[in-house]
């Protein structure tokens, strides 16, 4: 699988305007929506169900990075964004330290397969530190969509 | 040093997705052993069982065959444990 057939381009966010978790979850998710990965009446219900998992554990696994999910009833096809924080958020992450970037996911429900392959390209990927790097630098949405780009072409 | 290790399926629906990577990688961190897991799936692969992000990597989807190997004075111990842990599927279902 490849970031580009999960990733909403345009609901890419180089800067977010939110500085605490549930703000940026509520604003990612916003995005998606006016990329028509969702529609507008869902997303307080999706945001309240990236929370609610937020508080079962914190999807910040360190590194400055997190990874918020879920799979919902009312998404009917896998999308993901990407938020890049300069001041930090708190994600009540593993290793306490703020999260500069989040990579959100909203799958379907009954999918799994799919779900652990896009979170298995998203996680080799935030393994790297080269990346990343990359990722916490990238400050347009073009660069963002970049350095997925070549990521997806192995570079 | 001991060494010790398990074959094991991933047994729930959900498979190895995020929640159960970390309810095994805080058990394995219960152990003094070093902890490695090896996938069999489709794309095969191999983590530390410490790490979070490792094991999520390995997307191991139900029926997919691990093994657990332990390395360290606890070794049986830990194999023993993550294996039941995989077994009762998580928690799930």
């Amino acid at each position: 699988m490849k970031f580009s057939e999960f990733v909403v381009r345009d609901a890419i966010t180089a800067e977010l305007k939110s500085s605490d978790r549930d703000a940026v979850l509520r604003e990612l998710v916003g995005a998606l929506a006016e990329s028509g990965a969702l529609s507008e009446a869902s997303v307080e219900e999706v945001v309240e169900a990236l929370i609610k998992r937020e508080k079962n554990g914190s999807t910040g696994f360190g590194k400055g990075v997190a990874v918020p999910h879920v799979k919902h009833p009312k998404i009917k096809k896998m999308a993901a964004t990407i938020g890049r924080s300069v001041g930090g958020v708190d994600f009540a992450a593993l290793d306490h330290q703020p999260v500069y970037s989040v990579v959100l996911l909203l799958s379907p429900e009954n999918q799994p397969q799919q779900h652990l392959q896009a979170m298995n390209i998203v996680f080799t990927n935030l393994q790297k530190d080269t990346f990343r790097r990359f990722l916490r630098q990238s400050a347009t949405l073009e660069a963002i969509a970049d350095l997925l780009d070549e990521a997806d072409q192995g570079k | 040093m001991p060494t010790a290790s398990r074959d094991i399926v991933i047994r729930n629906q959900l498979g190895l997705h995020a929640r159960p990577a970390m309810q095994f990688v805080d058990l394995a961190n219960q152990f003094k052993s070093d902890v490695k897991v090896l996938s069999f799936g489709e794309e095969p692969g191999e983590a530390d069982g410490k790490s979070v992000m490792q094991m999520i990597i390995l997307a191991a989807v139900e029926g997919t065959p691990l093994k657990i190997t332990a390395d360290g004075e606890d070794a049986e111990a830990a194999v023993e444990q993550l294996a039941k842990l995989i077994e009762d599927k998580f928690g799930e279902e």
